[in-house]
Order: C-alpha cells, then structure tokens, then sequence
C-alpha cells in the first residue's frame, strides 16, 4: 500500500480527505450492502481455503461471518466502534472455548478487509484518481475494525486467563480442618510471593473461622524458598500468634533448611518438626490431646 | 486528659477486667484508657485484663505501645493481660510495619482470653500471695 501513501502526500490535504470520507464512504457503504451475498461467499470461500476456523462447522462460519459482515460494514457506515467492540467481546466469548487461536480471528477479519478492498478496486478500476480517493477513506476504517477485533480477542483471552489464575491459587493453599481447633495447610508446589500472599490471607482468615489454636503448615512438597517468602511466611506466624494460633512448620526439606540458615531468616521464634506425623503429635500435644490414650482424642 | 463520650467500656467479671474498645481511639482517648484501665486493676483488686480489639480494624504503632504499656503496668500491678479479637488484617499490619508487640500475650476471642486467664492465673495465685 506504499503506492497509496505517495499518492495520498501528494496535493490534497486533511480537510479535503474528511469531506472525501463523508461523501465516499456512503457511497462505499451502500455498494459493500448491495452485493453483500456476493462478497460474504467469496470471503467464507478464501477462509476455508486459508484453513481458518477449522473447529467450527459450516453453518457455524456462515452465521459468524454473516454477523461479522453486517458489523464490519456498519462500522464503516457510522465510524462508531462501539457495537463492534461489544459483538467483539461476545463473539470471543463463544469461540474461545472451542480452541480458535488469536491468528484465526485476526487473519479472517484481514481476509475480509482485503475481500472488500478488492471488490472497491474493480468497481473503481477505471478512475485511478477517484480509487485512490475511495482506498483513502476506506483504509482507516478497515483497519480500525481489524484492531478493535483484535483487542477485543485479546483482552477477553486474558480475561480468562485471569480468571483461571485466580482459580488455581485459590485452590492451591487450602485450609483443612482436622480436628477442633487444629488446621493443616499443605503447601505443593513453588511458594512464590504472591502465593505467599495468598496463604496468609487464607491461613488467617480460616484460623477466625475454625477458631483455630494450632495450624500445621506442611512444606514437604515445596523445592525451594526465597527470602522474601521466608520472611513472608515468619510474619504470618507472628501475625497468628497475634490472633491466639500456634503455628508449627513441618517438612522442610535439607535444601530450604541451608538456604535458610545462608541467607540468615530469624527462625528462632519459630516452631519446626521434621514431618507431617511428628507436627500433627506436637499439635495434639498442644491442644491437650492425649494422642496415647485413645479415649483422651475426644479432647477437651 | 480528654473529654467526650468514652469510646470503651470496662466491665468487671469476678477476678477480671473485660475492657473493650468501641472504635478507633485517638491518642489522647488512648491515654485515657490507659489511665483509666490501670486504675480499675488497683480499685477492683483484679487478677486479669482483657483487652478485647474485634472492633477495630485498623491499629497504629501508638496504639501497639499503649497496649504494651498497659501489660506491663498491670503486671507490676499485679493483674495478666491478654488482647483478644485481633483481626487478620489488623494481625498482619501490626506484623508487616514490624510494630513491636513484645511480651504481649494474644487470643482468639474472649473466650479464649478468659480460658487462657482461668489456666495462667489459678496456679499461679497459690505461691504468691
């Protein structure tokens, strides 16, 4: 399109071009209206020849591209991408779970641009001057569209993926009720700060909800620690001190116990067991339970 | 000293002063709890105190001292403290600003405060007094 760009620096300025966009763009609209039936095929055409929407059936296709049609040349028509956006936002929605990638949505509303730009160039074939003037005022619109299109696909992907993130660090710090008054957390997988975060939000809030008095925090399953989540994790056993909780920490692996002697975390205050088992005994121990005898384990 | 409505009240129950704050007190409302409170253990001869915070949700680092203060002048007047009803969020702000809460003894509620003052206090009122 580099021919267009010269063509256009030459001779005309800005307040002619708008007048050209109000006088032609109507013009154009109601051409792309006319042989809409025409165009529409030839466009779901080249779409199943570029092997796009592929985990769409047919008719599916053919209603999409029907709306996405009707859309694009009402963009076109009143300049307003709002209805797009929002159509955009829904068409994402729909076809995001059916696995159709970001190229697919971007390539199909390129493919339709280049559908209408061609027809535009053969009905205008014979006036250069006046096709350059229609591609002026077409250019900007079409590609206006073609990226609201793509935010829109892109932003709600994300939105998903949010949603998603959100999900999985819900699940994964649970806080397990064991006994009256004793709650487990077992932590899998990489503690970062962020889930370091989460932990504590959750592990304070289920300490007021089960009443809690003594929490084993189970860390077998964590490769490493930084000093930031070491720190993390001392504050958060202050802070349940702070709400009457004993916090006892279980299975810290030989790794995370040097780093944490290396990069010097005050563990003094606090409480360590080897394991899960010797945790759980020193828990019951606290809570009164007589784990030997048991009559005693209905507690106090 | 500062005037107004208290925003506290301080109840008595056997050997234990029940103090609870309604809202966040100013600094001077502070000191006068403060004052307040520690009179209270000497004219009601009391063992405990009670410090119940479920209402706030926000404490500063003056308000972390007073209750320090508090503690240790009712230990040396003869009465255990323990603050009950802290708040998560409250637990890990005084945490994170690394607000001091030195010897300060915490509990879930108040009925907890009450059960961890029946348990420090019984056994320990035979030998000193």
């Amino acid at each position: 399109m580099t021919s267009n760009e010269d063509g256009r620096a030459t001779g005309r300025g800005p307040a002619e071009k708008s007048r050209d966009a109000d006088v032609l763009l109507p013009e154009l609209v109601a051409h792309l209206r006319e042989h809409r039936t025409r165009l529409r095929q030839e466009w779901t055409t080249r779409i199943g020849d570029a092997h796009l929407l592929q985990a769409m059936t047919s008719q599916e296709v053919a209603a999409e591209t029907t709306s996405v049609y009707d859309n694009y040349v009402e963009v076109l028509e009143t300049g307003s991408v709002e209805a797009l956006q929002h159509y955009a936002r829904d068409l994402s929605e729909r076809i995001i779970p059916r696995g159709v990638e970001t190229h697919e949505v971007v390539g199909i509303v390129l493919l339709l641009r280049d559908v209408l730009a061609r027809s535009l160039f053969e009905k205008y074939q014979r006036d250069f001057a006046l096709l350059n003037r229609v591609l002026d005022a077409y250019e900007p619109a079409a590609n206006r569209i073609a990226n609201t299109v793509a935010v829109s696909f892109v932003d709600e992907r994300e939105r998903v993926i949010r949603q998603q993130q959100d999900a999985i660090l819900e699940l994964s710090t649970p806080v397990l009720p064991v006994r009256e008054r004793l709650l487990i957390l077992p932590i899998i997988g990489v503690l970062d700060s962020e889930r370091a975060k989460q932990l504590t939000v959750q592990l304070l809030n289920g300490i007021r909800t089960h009443r809690a008095k003594v929490v084993v925090i189970d860390i077998t399953g964590v490769p490493a620690i930084d000093q930031t989540v070491a720190n993390h994790l001392v504050q958060t056993v202050d802070a349940s001190r702070l709400m009457g909780a004993n916090v006892i920490i279980t299975g810290l692996s030989p790794d995370i116990a040097r780093t944490l002697v290396t990069i010097g975390v005050d563990l003094s205050k606090m409480d360590t067991v080897g394991d899960l088992q010797g945790g759980l005994e020193e828990a019951e121990r606290m809570l009164g339970y007589a784990s030997a005898h048991p009559d005693g384990a209905m507690g106090p | 000293m500062s005037s107004g409505p208290r925003l506290f009240s301080i109840l008595k129950q056997g050997p234990t002063l029940i103090a609870s704050i309604h809202t966040a007190l100013d600094d001077s409302q502070l000191e006068r709890f403060r004052e307040d409170l520690v009179d209270r253990i000497g004219r009601d001869r009391a063992r405990g105190v009670i410090i119940d915070l479920a209402a706030l949700d926000v404490l500063d680092s003056f308000a972390t001292r007073v209750l320090r203060d508090i503690a240790e002048m009712a230990r040396l007047r003869g009465a255990q403290t323990v603050v009950v009803g802290i708040q998560p969020e409250v637990a890990f702000v005084i945490v994170r600003l690394g607000m001091d809460t030195g010897s300060l003894v915490t509990a879930l509620d108040l009925e907890e405060g009450l059960e961890h003052l029946a348990g420090a206090t019984l056994p320990t009122a035979g030998p000193h007094r």
